[in-house]
């Protein structure tokens, strides 16, 4: 069979998002990458919730099921739990999977079937046209908060690390290689994957990342982090570096010369035993700090599905297959003469 | 077993109601004096009726725990409306179930337990047993001090002891009733051992041995084997049955099972069964919430398996939303709702029928599903084995309605002979041929089930109005009106794939008492006295809801009066009335209790009479 193109993986659907939005260039980059994945067609799945990132599965041309709002995991869950074979990704956004759909994200993440989780974050409600949202910045004015909101945001990775999650991630809607690399890297993570892509709304919530999408700003907002590297971001001749002493991180100015191991930065650990160090990076915020991009953590834990699969295979060899008339006979039963 | 020494009565019927403190094992040895029953031969039907808190304050009227068991030489259907036998532990439970115990009944009580403080904990004034001598025979027995004489010799505490004082109630009783003990003594060594063991062994035989010796009791009964169908017999509760007949549905179709299911009463002992069969290729996932439940399920159905999530009303009416997905993606799913009483929370230990409209009518706009309802506990089975059949053959969700009282209620129940239950076939779409997700199997109008995984097939479907055929996204306003109209008839058309309903007596006449769900043996109980006794009726059991059968409008219209019986404030009453005008009358109970044979009879001959007049 001839390998299989982007193009194989797009459906004849024409796609509806609004003109600028950063579904798109997420879009391109899933189908760009789906190819290279080395999955029969066939065996993919998309499953999406309800709001405008949910709509993405009518755009792949692989299995998909739009389900309804903030349940997502919970039908892949069951997907995946049945059919290990596939190939399931769910996609979600901060409505769908931090509000409604809290729940259900926390339980796939903790459970960690081998499935993985696209979460875009634009920080707004847009298909109910610009209402706030669980991660919307403190005092953000919409419709349904004139005078700003008064929740405080969660913060996805943060969320994610929580749960226990044994793949967290974020890239950016407009960073093709980066956002192409942690699609490849999540699909070969053996659990469940989640990736935090910061996505522009530019209706209702426009420039809320323009600081780490724009080339200029970029290199000031945000901070890329590979495993094994030195927390380092900025420009040479302003050079900075992030330490962390007791979960705290603090910024530490480097000179183009310094060495920043020796300056005490800290040297990025995506599989450290504990999750404290990753929860020191999702700490980091605009203004204060750099955003920082990347896998956050990586480590490995039994899927669910894998030791289901090994309950089934010890049930059947201990018990033998399946015996309908045996069960039935089984236990005290008794006999009516006739 | 008992010696002759005393004389010994033949009874045709009996019924036992052991009452006690939820703590106090009155589930264990009615489970145990059941099964010995059955064993014995006789037909039987059981009632547990427990309060939903696990440990109740001791002595407490909120606390009592009661099990009713039923048995005779004759076919009987329901766990009788009176008792003629109370084996109380505590003044609590005399207070909660006296009132019940036919006149001139026997009410053993453990003496031991009733002191000034327990008397009066339980709300009484002052000692009841004067008054209630008056009334009933009462047997005072100190259970609690016997059963320790019996251990005194064991190093067990006080507390250790006085546990096994159950098994002295069943002792007693397996004497007075000829019952055997071997089953019992066999469940004993299986599950304790050491001094435990010896204990519960030891005052088991000791209940019998009082029995055979005081002058408590100058007679024993026995209540000949009964003279039913012949065949090979077990018992089964409507729970296990529930389970089974998943198991089944899985075998006879050749396709693994997923329960998607949340810990909820009465449903939670389906999962708990289920869970032990892992051989069977069982997938059991214990979801998050119902509605995970659900999902998962509905994921599992998509994904080609077997898919069915348990619940009971609180829960089901979380699922709601889900369900309406799986009708407007058309996916084979079985819901299983074991109604308890409501609305919120209710009595969640008690049983009620008052789901059927949320069931119908529960979810955002039409949305129409199957909705089959299980008559028995062992009818519990086939119904499973029937809802999997219809939803995979049709494409369409499959609501199951069973409710408390069937889920808990024991009977003998004839073991199927495999080879003759149903095979149904499933068809599973390969061809990528012409396919499209929305096509129609012209006679069924069922979907093609199209998997992942089938190189050809892929397509999209979702909770968005869907074209005909195609499957994509439409807001056409004739293709809505044609996708409701469809998903309508689709489930309509299958009153054509049931059998036709039967009337039990005559199939016309001056009154059809109409029921559906768990009444089944109260009603069929009282109208086949009614019969006997000369009256003119009959009743019909309704197991397919929706749709109704096919001739279910011509059987009401062969009847001069319509009685609707059921545990809620008239919903098949009010489905009847609007479908086929009928101007039926209803018979509703909302106690959380199931209808006793004498609420109906009473209704019948009122009704009757009054078309004397």
């Amino acid at each position: 069979m001839a390998a299989l193109t982007r193009k194989d993986f797009t459906s004849d659907q024409d796609v509806r998002w609004c003109p600028g939005c950063g579904d798109y260039s997420i879009l391109a980059n899933v189908q760009k990458v789906m190819p290279e994945l080395d999955v029969p067609r066939e065996n993919v799945v998309f499953v999406s919730g309800i709001g405008c990132s949910s709509r993405f599965p009518y755009y792949m041309d692989t299995y998909g099921f739009h389900t309804i709002h903030g349940r997502a995991p919970a039908f892949a869950s069951g997907i995946k739990a049945s059919r290990p074979e596939l190939s399931v990704w769910v996609v979600t956004g901060d409505g769908d999977g931090l509000s409604i759909g809290g729940n259900h994200l926390l339980h796939v993440l903790r459970r960690n079937l081998d499935l993985q989780v696209l979460l875009f974050n634009n920080r707004v409600y847009g298909l109910t046209k610009g209402q706030y949202s669980p991660t919307s910045r403190e005092g953000m004015k919409t419709k349904s908060t004139p005078q700003g909101a008064i929740d405080h945001p969660v913060d996805p990775i943060a969320f994610a690390l929580g749960a226990g999650a044994t793949f967290v991630a974020r890239t950016i809607d407009v960073d093709a290689p980066h956002l192409q690399e942690m699609l490849h890297r999540a699909h070969a993570h053996p659990g469940t994957a989640f990736v935090e892509i910061l996505q522009n709304c530019p209706v209702y919530n426009d420039h809320e990342w323009e600081e780490v999408e724009d080339r200029k700003t970029r290199v000031h907002a945000n901070l890329a982090v590979h495993d094994g590297e030195p927390l380092v971001y900025g420009p040479k001749g302003a050079r900075k570096g992030i330490r962390i002493a007791d979960g705290v991180p603090s910024i530490v100015n480097l000179g183009d010369e310094d060495d920043p191991i020796a300056a005490g930065v800290a040297v990025h650990d995506e599989a450290s035993p504990s999750p404290s160090y990753a929860f020191a990076l999702a700490s980091m915020q605009r203004p204060d700090f750099p955003v920082p991009t990347g896998v956050f953590r990586a480590v490995e834990k039994p899927t669910y599905e894998s030791m289901l699969q090994a309950q089934l295979d010890h049930a059947a060899e201990e018990r033998g297959p399946a015996d309908l008339r045996a069960l039935l006979e089984s236990g005290d039963t008794w006999t009516v003469e006739g | 077993m008992a010696a002759a020494k005393k004389p010994v009565e033949e009874l045709e019927r009996v019924a036992i109601r052991f009452a006690g403190d939820s703590g106090d094992g009155m589930q264990v040895i009615g489970a145990k004096f059941t099964e010995s029953t059955a064993l014995f031969g006789n037909d039987l039907s059981t009632f547990p009726d427990f309060p939903a808190e696990i440990r109740a304050p001791a002595g407490s009227l909120a606390g009592v725990s009661g099990f009713q068991i039923h048995f005779a030489s004759e076919d009987i259907r329901t766990p009788a409306d009176q008792p003629d036998v109370l084996v109380v532990f505590n003044p609590a439970a005399l207070r909660a179930n006296a009132g019940d115990v036919r006149r001139g009944g026997m009410i053993v009580v453990n003496e031991d337990a009733f002191t000034s403080k327990n008397v009066e904990r339980a709300g009484y004034e002052t000692d009841p047993l004067p008054e209630l001598r008056e009334r009933f025979r009462v047997v005072e027995v100190p259970i609690t001090r016997l059963t320790r004489e019996a251990l005194s010799d064991l190093k067990l505490s006080t507390r250790e002891k006085d546990r096994s004082k159950n098994f002295f109630a069943l002792g007693l009783m397996s004497w007075l009733y000829h019952r055997p003990i071997e089953s019992t003594e066999r469940w004993l060594r299986g599950r304790f051992e050491g001094d435990l063991l010896e204990a519960n062994l030891r005052v088991l035989k000791a209940g019998m041995h009082f029995g055979e010796t005081t002058e408590l009791f100058p007679v024993s009964f026995t209540v000949p084997r009964a003279k039913i169908q012949p065949g090979r017999y077990r018992n089964i509760t409507g729970n296990t049955a529930l389970a089974w007949g998943v198991l089944a549905a899985s075998v006879q179709m050749d396709r693994p099972v997923f329960l998607g299911a949340y810990p909820i009463t009465p449903a939670s002992d389906v999962l708990h069964e289920l869970a032990r069969f892992r051989h069977f290729g069982v997938r059991t996932f214990q979801a998050e919430d119902e509605i995970a439940a659900v999902s998962s399920a509905i994921g599992a159905a998509y994904a080609g398996h077997l898919a069915v999530t348990t619940t009971s009303g609180p829960g089901f009416i979380l699922k709601q939303e889900a369900l309406g997905l799986a009708v407007m993606t058309e996916l084979p799913l079985v819901v299983i709702n074991i109604q308890r009483a409501g609305p919120s929370t209710g009595m969640p230990t008690k049983t009620e029928q008052a789901d059927l409209l949320a069931t119908m009518y529960g979810r955002n706009s039409d949305s129409p599903v199957v909705v089959l309802a299980a008559a028995t506990p062992g009818d519990c089975f086939y119904v499973v084995l029937e809802a999997f059949r219809l939803a995979v053959q049709h494409m369409t969700p499959v609501v199951v309605l069973s409710d408390g009282y069937l889920a808990n209620s024991a009977e003998p129940w004839a073991i199927p002979d495999v080879a003759s239950l149903p095979r149904p076939e499933v068809t599973q779409c390969t061809d990528p041929e012409g396919f499209a997700p929305y096509t129609r199997d012209p006679e069924t109008l069922a979907r093609p089930w199209a998997v992942p995984g089938t190189p050809g097939l892929e397509h999209r479907i979702g909770g968005i109005e869907t074209e005909d055929r195609t499957g994509n996204v439409s807001y056409d306003p004739a293709n809505h009106q044609k996708m409701v109209s469809l998903r309508a008839e689709k489930v309509a058309r299958i009153a054509a794939d049931m059998p036709p309903l039967e009337a039990n007596g005559a199939d016309h006449g001056e009154l059809l008492v109409v029921g559906w769900g768990g009444t089944h043996g109260a009603l069929t109980e009282a109208v086949n006295a009614a019969r006997a006794d000369g009256l003119d009726v009959s009743s019909i059991h309704i197991r397919h809801l929706n749709p109704f059968p096919a001739n279910l409008g011509d059987l009401l219209s062969r009847f001069r009066k319509v009685l609707v019986a059921e545990l809620n404030q008239g919903q098949l009453w009010r489905m009847l009335r609007a479908e086929y005008l009928v101007p039926a009358e209803l018979l509703s109970k909302v106690e959380g209790q199931p209808f006793k044979v004498g609420e109906i009879r009473a209704k019948i001959d009122e009704m009757l009479s009054e078309g004397a007049g």
